[in-house]
């Protein structure tokens, strides 16, 4: 077929960041997919609930303590994140390499409350649908954590490397960054039903 | 030719030939074991998924041949009822998880980037992983078919039948697992449609003027999306009861055994559409070219489309309407399974306008389309039966709903899909399928169909259940189960004489050229099989018919450099151009990765621990998935 | 007895009016006939535009249009439009058409017999809550009063099963931590089959029972006779199967009221002769039958929960014939 050039693309950037990138994209459609599954879960949670004549079953309430303390921990570890994506987004490769590795330790704190967050659920999985549920909520949301986690590592590991200074990496870091907000806005739903339900 | 390519070298700068060399040095596959492996290219990912997928249809229909053997007489000996439970299983969820909806997704992946006039599908790894991951689900259900450890529970696995009490072995959790592999592949390449429809479309290719296969591609990516998540939940909370035994499906514990049913249906319902959406893109996208009009009522049809999609989701109860749900509730379900007939109807409406004003030109695929509509038709009418929650206490689990499904399956979206594969295949393969074949197949498999499946209906009302593996003589069904098994014989012959055709045109069918129908759509605008890079110069879109309306000659896009991958990001409402990206290269690391998955699903049937210690080599392979390597794709 | 022609259907029924003896297209109770007649105009509705849509594509395919493009598109739209009105007056008929059925199937009914249905893998166990005189317990088989509505208590004790007696009335599944209730009526005296319609493992096909409905007065007698304990061995033999029966493991599945058997793996077998078929619908109810199965349940209905107990021929034939006596 014959062919006619009418668009000129040779001044458009080599890759675009934000909406104009895939990954970005990417990124949000991951959201989505998770997103469903975690609201599929709670209202598991919710129907199960509503069927049980008591609810909790045979057991007490979770504590407070380690549950809350999580929360207030990722809670916090948003302000150095938007920061991270903020560096990232003006390609400050020093301030970006010093907020990945506070991100790193930001992520793994509450992964380590999590082990007593567990324990103070006080039932255990097998007891009953009611501990069947709570440690599927808490264990899907602690892997959410755990491979975003694992994300960041690596992502800090590579700023060290000769691929730092890349706009492609930036982006990463930004779509990185953007993800842990979603990893700990689910988290705020899930703490609701798992420490407000029992409760009311 | 042999011009060196320099650094940032642009197509502007370049004639037809030395551009075409020089973009084949990027874009070509490797040859040989290793570029097989590692190939990124979703062309030939999506011949790959084709053909897969159309193997396990061969192999599921051997299954139905084998039920149909057992049930052509009464008290029949044929098979014992372990093996058949275990084949009608192995049939419904092959037909459905490895047939019926990759097909779909992999017509997809080889046609949605060429129509959209971009040069790969987006994140071209995932879409390797993908097939990788979905071809060992399929080997995984299929192997333990083989050894006798096939799933006896029907394709919708119910508990507690499937739970840890009465489904002993293992049987059940090959199939949860299988259902992870299936869903992990389909939901990859649902994230890929979607950003390549909205990130990648040809400059101009606005809203209105995508082709309609694409929207349907489109819609029903988001529909996995939002629908497969319910059944991995469903199917995570099912190995784990069996497992490490927790009680979400134990009545005796608080938990539920209708939870199963909604979780899966929820999911369960969409997925039919999953199925039959892109068909109805398919047929909008195959019947002007016969009809030799543009498509009536475009706006209409999307619309259409989109609220199938979101209708979607409030059907799933009218697959429970026997268990005892409350009355109101189920009735609010008759009235949106019924509304789901609007959209349908609009969908055929357009159609029949469509071919009403038009000239229409018997080729094969157009006799597809006509098959389709006495099949589908009757198939929805039995759908708005099964839809009423009265009428539906006497059709649930009986013939009449095989019936159903079957009308709507294979005429819904089986037909519009072969074809679909008559009309793409000078364009998969370079060579026309037969024409005198194709006649020949069309008339055999729409004939008899109907005989094969017409009586189960009447089999339903005269008090058949499904799923048994045999009935009594003085229940006087045998004659129309005779009568139905010989046909799904000569049934089979069609879709052996359809597999020949195949096979044989692909090695020596006539050869094509770019554009043997005369069709409106972009991925005609390009050679026949199309060359690795997919278009030498990226095309630029005016209308919604670009190859009718521009009077042969293509308007394009220049300005991209051929010294590495490079494609073009657009916005997503008028498909300006925004930005250069590079797209990746071969890869090795998606088949390590499938692998490393594999090994850990595997091992968590056996144990809970395999998830800790699988996760290290998963880790692995992604890291060395991820990590950049120092090509000119890492420049930006 | 065939109580109407269902002429949208006749030609569905090209075999020969072989409506069978389990079948929804043979009504003989109020709900099922309601569910006939609703049937019916389905299919004749949605027949109708099934074909109204092929006589249109036909057409289409004939006819040579000469309108122009904008002519074609109003004309088209118009078309469309109306097509698509109309598609909502049917289907908000239907809707209705239904809805009101479901009210008329589900009106509380005066008075009902009670009896309570509980499905395991692969039988049916049928009880009578007591009415003056202990529950009776039976299997496989409902006798219910003709005429009079029959409200039907459904529990699972293993995994989902279906109740469905297409002659009488829809299905209604039971599931494992709900119960259910279904209410039916049998117009006239007779015999309808039922058969389990939700796939429940390796022999949901071999789930079948019986309803069998009598004028009021046969349903009392044999009520009363169900009552009463099993009848005492007529015989040598027939003494010699009853001790066999007690000695060997079958009174630990087994409740024969009585003796000393009282297992309930199994059905109870107090009665087990006044019935009309063996293992849910297997084999006809004969002395002949009853030793084949005991002799291999697992070749006759191959997975069921009753095992193979080794019986010398001697003790077999005595089993049986003490069996059959128990009427
Ligand atoms: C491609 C797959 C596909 C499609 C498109 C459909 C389409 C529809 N299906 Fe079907 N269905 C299945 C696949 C599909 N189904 C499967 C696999 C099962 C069984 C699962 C199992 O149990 O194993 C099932 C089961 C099933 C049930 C459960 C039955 C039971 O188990 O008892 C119901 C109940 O409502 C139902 C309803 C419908 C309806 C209302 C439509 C509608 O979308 C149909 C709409 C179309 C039309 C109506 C025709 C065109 C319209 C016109 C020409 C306009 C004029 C029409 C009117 C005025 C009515 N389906
Ligand atoms: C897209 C989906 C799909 C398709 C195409 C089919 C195709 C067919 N189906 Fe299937 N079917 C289902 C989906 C599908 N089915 C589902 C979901 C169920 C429910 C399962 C459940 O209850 O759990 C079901 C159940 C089902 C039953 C009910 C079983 C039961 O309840 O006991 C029956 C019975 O007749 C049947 C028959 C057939 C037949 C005769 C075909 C024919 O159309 C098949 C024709 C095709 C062939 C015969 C292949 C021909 C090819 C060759 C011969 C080449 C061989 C070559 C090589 C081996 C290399 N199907
Ligand atoms: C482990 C339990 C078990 C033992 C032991 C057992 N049965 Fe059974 N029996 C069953 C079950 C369960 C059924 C129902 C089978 C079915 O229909 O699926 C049954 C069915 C029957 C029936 C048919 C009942 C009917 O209403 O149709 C008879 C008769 C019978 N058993 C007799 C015997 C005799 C005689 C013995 C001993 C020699 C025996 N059973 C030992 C469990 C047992
Ligand atoms: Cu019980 Cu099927
Ligand atoms: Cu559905």
């Amino acid at each position: 077929m014959k062919q006619d050039v009418v668009v000129d693309l040779s001044d458009l950037p080599m890759n675009g960041s934000g909406t104009a990138s895939l990954t970005w994209w990417g990124t949000v459609a991951f959201m989505l997919i998770e997103g469903t599954g975690f609201a599929l879960m709670i209202s598991v949670y919710l129907y199960l609930g509503s069927l049980a004549p008591a609810w909790p079953i045979e057991a007490p309430p979770p504590e407070w303590g380690p549950g809350t303390g999580v929360t207030l921990l990722l809670l916090a570890s948003l302000v150095p994140n938007v920061l991270l994506s903020r560096w990232a987004a003006a390609r400050d490769l020093r301030k970006v390499r010093a907020g990945l590795l506070i991100m790193a330790v930001f992520g793994t704190a509450p992964l380590v409350l999590r082990v007593w967050e567990f324990m103070a659920l006080d039932v255990s999985w097998d007891s009953n649908a009611y501990g069947s549920a709570v440690w599927m909520l808490l264990g899907l949301h602690t892997t959410h954590i755990l491979t975003d986690l694992l994300e960041t590592y690596v992502l800090a590991a590579l700023m060290f490397t000769r691929h730092a200074d890349n706009p492609r990496r930036f982006g990463d870091v930004q779509d990185g960054a953007m993800y842990w907000n979603f990893v700990v806005l689910t988290w705020l739903p899930i703490y609701a039903c798992l420490y407000g339900i029992p409760r009311l | 030719m042999s011009a060196r390519i320099q650094d940032d070298q642009r197509d502007t700068d370049l004639a037809d030939a030395p551009l075409d060399a020089a973009l084949r040095r990027v874009w070509d596959t490797p040859r040989g074991v290793w570029g097989a492996l590692a190939t990124v290219d979703h062309k030939v990912i999506g011949r790959r998924y084709i053909a897969t997928a159309f193997v396990f249809l061969a192999f599921g229909g051997v299954l139905a041949l084998l039920m149909r053997w057992q049930l052509a007489r009464p008290e029949s000996r044929v098979l014992t009822p372990d093996l058949y439970n275990q084949i009608f299983t192995v049939h419904g969820t092959s037909m459905m998880f490895l047939f019926a909806v990759p097909v779909m997704e992999a017509m997809a992946v080889y046609l949605v980037p060429l129509m959209v006039g971009t040069r790969n599908i987006a994140f071209p790894r995932l879409n390797a992983f993908s097939y990788w991951m979905y071809l060992v689900g399929g080997i995984l259900l299929w192997g333990a078919f083989l050894v006798d450890m096939g799933p006896d529970i029907g394709w919708f696995a119910y508990v507690p039948l499937a739970g840890p009490q009465y489904g002993a072995g293992k049987r059940v959790d090959i199939w949860a697992q299988m259902i992870t592999f299936t869903e992990i592949s389909a939901l990859a390449v649902a994230v890929e449609i979607v950003v390549t429809v909205l990130k990648q479309r040809a400059p101009g290719m606005s809203l209105d003027r995508i082709p309609l296969f694409v929207w349907a591609m489109l819609v029903t990516s988001f529909i996995i999306i939002m629908a497969m998540p319910a059944v991995m939940v469903a199917s995570t909370a099912l190995i784990l009861d069996r497992l490490v035994g927790t009680h979400f499906f134990n009545p005796a514990e608080g938990g539920d055994v209708l939870l199963w049913q909604h979780l899966f249906w929820f999911f369960g319902h969409p997925e039919v559409y999953i199925i039959f959406l892109p068909a109805v893109g398919m047929i909008s996208s195959i019947l002007p070219t016969f009809v030799r009009r543009p498509i009536f009522g475009y706006l209409p049809l999307v619309l259409a489309m989109v609220s199938v999609g979101i209708l979607s989701f409030g059907l799933w109860v009218h697959h429970m309407f026997t268990t005892g749900l409350p009355r109101l509730g189920e009735s609010f379900f008759t009235a949106s399974s019924m509304a789901i007939a609007l959209p349908s109807g609009i969908q055929i409406f357009c159609w029949l306008a469509t071919i009403w004003y038009g000239r229409p030109v018997y080729r094969t695929p157009f006799l597809f389309i006509l098959a389709f509509f006495f099949t589908f038709i009757m198939g929805g009418m039995t759908g708005v039966m099964v839809a009423s929650v009265p009428l539906d206490t006497q059709l649930h689990d009986s013939y009449f709903v095989v019936a159903h499904f079957h009308y709507v399956l294979v005429g819904g979206a089986v037909f519009p899909l072969l074809g679909g594969v008559y009309y793409w295949f000078p364009k998969f393969t370079g060579r026309m399928m037969s024409e005198r074949v194709g006649k020949w197949v069309a008339g055999l498999l729409f004939a008899a169909f109907n005989f094969t499946f017409f009586p189960m209906h009447v089999l339903g009302l005269l008090g058949m259940p499904r799923r048994v593996y045999t009935y009594q003589l003085d229940m006087g069904w045998g004659g129309l189960n005779l009568f139905v098994s010989l046909s799904a014989v000569v049934l089979a012959a069609g879709f052996l004489l359809f597999f020949y055709d195949a096979v044989r045109s692909a090695r020596h069918g006539e050869p094509a050229g770019d554009n043997p129908w005369g069709a409106a759509t972009l991925e005609w605008a390009t050679a026949s099989p199309p060359p690795s890079y997919n278009f030498a110069r990226l095309p630029v879109v005016r209308s919604a018919n670009p190859l009718w309306e521009d009077d042969g000659v293509l308007p394009v896009a220049g300005g991209l450099r051929v010294d590495r991958r490079e494609l073009l990001v657009t916005t997503v409402g008028g498909a300006l151009p925004e930005a250069r990206e590079s797209s990746p290269r071969p890869t090795i690391w998606p088949l390590w990765s499938a692998l490393a998955t594999t090994a850990l699903l595997l091992g968590s049937i056996l144990t809970p621990w395999a998830v800790v210690w699988g996760a290290v080599p998963v880790t692995i392979a992604l890291i060395g998935w991820f990590w950049p390597g120092g090509r000119k794709e890492e420049e930006s | 007895m065939r109580t109407r022609p269902l002429p949208s259907l006749a030609l569905l029924l090209l075999c020969g009016g072989c409506a069978g003896w389990q079948s929804a297209l043979d009504p003989q109770g109020p709900s099922a006939q309601a569910l006939g007649q609703l049937l019916h105009g389905f299919v004749l509705v949605l027949a109708a535009i099934w074909l109204a849509v092929l006589v249109v594509l036909a057409v289409a395919l004939r006819r040579r249009s000469r309108a122009t493009p904008q002519a074609a598109d109003r004309h088209a739209g118009i078309a469309v439009g109306t097509a698509c009105v109309a598609t909502v007056l049917v289907i908000t008929g239907l809707t209705l058409a239904s809805y009101v059925t479901t009210r008329v199937i589900s009106a509380g009914a005066e008075a009902p017999l009670v009896v309570r249905v509980r499905a395991l893998q692969w039988w049916w166990e049928v009880t009578y809550p007591g009415e003056a005189g202990p529950d009776v317990v039976t299997a496989n088989e409902i006798r219910i009063p003709a005429g009079r509505p029959v409200r039907i208590e459904l529990s699972a004790a293993d995994v989902i099963h279906s109740f469905w007696v297409p002659n009488l009335a829809g299905k209604q599944d039971l599931i494992p931590g709900r119960d259910n209730v279904l209410t039916l009526t049998a117009r006239r005296p007779g015999q309808y089959r039922g058969q389990c319609a939700e796939f429940c493992g390796m022999q949901h096909a071999h789930m079948a029972f019986m309803v069998i409905a009598e004028p009021p007065e046969a349903f009392a007698a044999w009520r009363a006779a169900q009552q009463a304990d099993s009848a005492a061995p007529a015989g040598a033999e027939e003494a010699f199967g009853r001790q066999v029966f007690e000695q060997k493991p079958c009174g630990a599945c087994h409740t024969v009221r009585g003796t000393e058997a009282r297992g309930t793996n199994g059905p109870d077998l107090t009665h087990l002769a006044s019935r009309a078929t063996l293992a849910a619908g297997m084999l006809p109810m004969t002395r002949g039958a009853l030793a084949a199965w005991i002799a291999d349940p697992q070749t006759i209905k191959p997975g069921n929960n009753m095992p193979m107990v080794p019986l010398t021929p001697a003790e077999l034939q005595a089993v049986s014939a003490w069996l059959a006596t128990l009427r």
